[in-house]
């Protein structure tokens, strides 16, 4: 078994309105690759068809988790596989404490009648809330209520941590990021790094992979993959801007 | 023990819907005479002026149209309900002397087994009678005093009757006089100065003739600066036909004592649940109700908080289910009467399935309650389209300095947040399940772990499929 994320052909729409026109990538475990690209373009779509998001419909292709096509399962099922998705905006769920939460999602990747010991995810828990540089008292806050922008964030990657996945999907996590952070969240994501964890990083800026910097990047225009190539490309887009890559797209 | 074939139809995810074999000392003809009140009179023995209350009570009951402002009351047909069945046996002190076939049932529910593990005492009704009640021996030493009604009626005879009807008097409504009429079962609770009982105290309802109807009465006076936790607990059969449960409960917590009230009704879904819950609160005093409603056809609740001397506090926190067939009616009432006094109302509803719940609210500050306030917050979430709630707040203020505010919301459970959840390996049900846990966790939270352990489980078990 190839030991790989691989997107294939995909197409997909919101409504009437085609989105993403072809995506072609293939992302081995042991890799981080950036998704670059104007707003509006399919980066955020992208990430919501992976992980199963069904205001989207996928018109044609496939999206391969080590050789298993995954578009006909339900989100939990690709999570279950090891699909994570650092949502751009995580959601608040009241009512619901952090530490609650984590455990129910360690549960669920258990075997039936497997249970988390309480070692295990304590001891999972101090060890990622160190990493984050973060007290144990939040976790006993509500999940996402009431939090900031950054604390969100990092409760993305508080997740991240504690759920060990294969491959994430990290949707512009450094929108909204000031310094300190950024760095916290980039050295979460690192503490992970590793022959077994493959992944996409969605965004805008350099900023991010001066931290968390990338095997490859890639350039999304108009729902295609429009030029592909090392740490290099994104530091050409920094300098540069998008408007060269926008001419590649209807060349 | 029977699984009755009708329940299915019924309420498919209901786990207390069998029954026993009926097999009881007294079953009253069907309907409501005056033959019927004596003969409840005479088998419980009692004084005449209680013979007395309980035939003007019918004669208001009688003259008493049926309340057309809530829920929906046609389907209950009052001569179709036996007023009045006897269990064999007595109220026993000790499980051992419970008839097999009843023992059984309380064993099914659990009852005993959390009596030996987190309560001061317990009762146990069956049908019209208590059939269990005990109070932990260091609780009666220090003069706690914890009994059937009918043994509080007649050990405690001065005290039972300063206090009774005095909070809830059969002119209150229609259901307090039919319950003043045909009253049978309950508790009488004393807690005497000072003492603070402070593991809960527990009555278990159970219904479980065809048609019967179960009218228990209880009696609670928490004496000055005393505490005290009361639970109550009730499940039924579920038959195709309906049942009629209609309580009345009164409380005096008087000064500076603290007095909780919680219900966990899981009633089956042919029972009419009508009841009157009201608490007299005197200085300094506290009330709090918990209210969770769960089971049921029809409910119609409002537990209420007169607040009677300056400082009382009174609060409701209530949740409601309603699913396919269910409406719950329920609210809270607040009312003040002195400066100074002060409400919350916490109501949160979950209504999916064509189900529908309804806040219905009274908050009253008469003149000269100077100072007082009252919070009301109603939250409702419909789990689908067809779910259906409505807010029926009453807010009545005479007087100038006094605040009363009031917020309500209703919600959808969200696809986003169930993507969210999912997206971190949760399924669907799962899901929906905890976003249900979170909303109703500010009230859960009241409840002692068992009980919200419980309280999440019978809502977990009415979410099963419900998302989708």
């Amino acid at each position: 078994m190839t030991h790989q994320l691989e997107i294939k052909n995909l197409h997909a729409s919101v409504g009437d309105q085609p989105i993403l026109k072809g995506i072609n990538l293939t992302i081995p475990r042991g890799e981080l690759h950036a998704v670059m690209g104007p707003n509006g373009n399919g980066k955020s779509t992208l990430a919501k068809v992976i992980v199963g998001d069904p205001e989207y419909t996928v018109t044609e292709g496939e999206v391969l988790v080590d050789g298993q096509n995954i578009l006909e399962m339900e989100p939990d099922e690709r999570a279950r596989l090891g699909v994570f998705l650092a949502f751009q905006y995580p959601v608040e769920i009241p009512g619901v404490t952090i530490a609650n939460f984590l455990r129910l999602a360690m549960q669920a990747r258990k075997e039936e009648g497997e249970e988390v010991t309480f070692t295990e995810f304590y001891g999972k828990l101090q060890s990622a809330l160190k990493t984050l540089e973060w007290d144990e008292s939040i976790v006993e806050r509500y999940l996402n209520e009431g939090m900031s922008g950054g604390e969100k964030k990092r409760n993305e990657i508080l997740q991240m941590l504690m759920l060990e996945p294969n491959y994430i999907i990290m949707d512009e996590t450094d929108s909204g990021l000031d310094v300190d952070a950024l760095r916290i969240v980039s050295h979460g994501v690192n503490s992970l790094r590793g022959p077994n964890l493959g992944g996409l990083i969605i965004t805008h800026y350099q900023r991010l992979l001066d931290y968390i910097v990338p095997d490859k990047v890639h350039i999304i225009v108009d729902g295609r993959v429009v030029e592909s190539g090392g740490p290099e490309l994104a530091k050409r887009l920094d300098a540069e801007g998008y408007d060269w890559v926008k001419e590649l797209a209807t060349a | 023990m029977t699984v009755n074939p009708e329940a299915a139809s019924i309420n498919t995810e209901y786990e207390y819907g069998w029954s026993n074999p009926e097999r009881y000392a007294i079953k009253a003809p069907k309907g409501l005479s005056r033959e019927v009140v004596e003969m409840i009179s005479k088998a419980k023995d009692e004084p005449q002026w209680m013979l007395d209350f309980r035939l003007k009570a019918l004669d208001i009951f009688l003259s008493k149209p049926m309340p057309e402002w809530g829920a929906d009351l046609s389907g209950l047909n009052l001569d179709e309900i036996y007023y009045y069945i006897k269990p064999e046996g007595f109220n026993a002190r000790s499980w051992d002397d419970v008839p097999e076939d009843v023992k059984q049932t309380f064993e099914r529910l659990g009852i005993p087994e959390a009596e030996r593990a987190a309560l001061a005492g317990v009762g146990a009704q069956y049908e019209s009678e208590m059939v269990y009640h005990n109070l932990k021996e260091e609780w009666e030493k220090l003069g706690v005093v914890f009994l059937s009604i009918e043994d509080g009626m007649r050990e405690y005879p001065e005290l039972f009757r300063e206090y009774f009807a005095t909070v809830v008097p059969p002119e209150d409504n229609k259901f307090a006089a039919v319950n003043s009429a045909v009253w049978s079962g309950g508790s009488f609770v004393y807690v005497p100065k000072g003492v603070k009982v402070d593991i809960p105290l527990q009555t278990y309802f159970r219904i479980n003739a065809e048609n019967s109807g179960q009218f228990e009465r209880t009696l609670i006076i928490i004496e000055e600066g005393a505490q005290a936790h009361y639970i109550e607990g009730c499940t039924a059969p579920a038959y195709s036909s309906d049942s009629f449960h209609s309580g009345v409960i009164e409380i005096i917590v008087k000064e500076g004592a603290r007095f909780r009230y919680s219900t966990i009704q899981n009633w089956s879904h042919n029972v009419y649940n009508l009841v009157t819950q009201r608490a007299a609160v005197y200085g300094n005093g506290v009330m709090e109700w918990v209210d969770g409603n769960l089971g049921s056809k029809v409910t119609m609740k409002y537990p209420a908080c007169y607040l009677l001397e300056e400082g009382a506090r009174g609060e409701v926190l209530s949740i409601a289910m309603a699913s396919r067939g269910q409406h719950q009616d329920a609210g809270a009432k607040i009312v003040h009467f002195a400066p100074h006094t002060s409400g919350n109302i916490v109501s949160k509803s979950i209504s999916k399935d064509a189900g529908r719940s309804s806040y219905r609210g009274l908050v009253k500050i008469y003149e000269g309650a100077r100072g007082s306030k009252t919070n009301v917050e109603c939250d409702a979430l419909l789990l689908d389209e067809e779910a259906r709630t409505d807010t029926y707040p009453y807010i009545e203020i005479e007087e100038r300095d006094a605040s009363v505010g009031h917020e309500a919301t209703v919600s959808k459970i969200n696809d986003e947040q169930i993507l969210y959840l999912q997206s971190r390996g949760l399924s669907e049900d799962e899901a929906a399940g905890l976003i249900v846990r979170g909303f109703i966790e500010p009230i859960a939270k009241e409840l002692p772990l068992e009980y919200a352990v419980e309280l999440n489980r019978l809502i977990e078990l009415e979410m099963e499929g419900s998302v989708g």
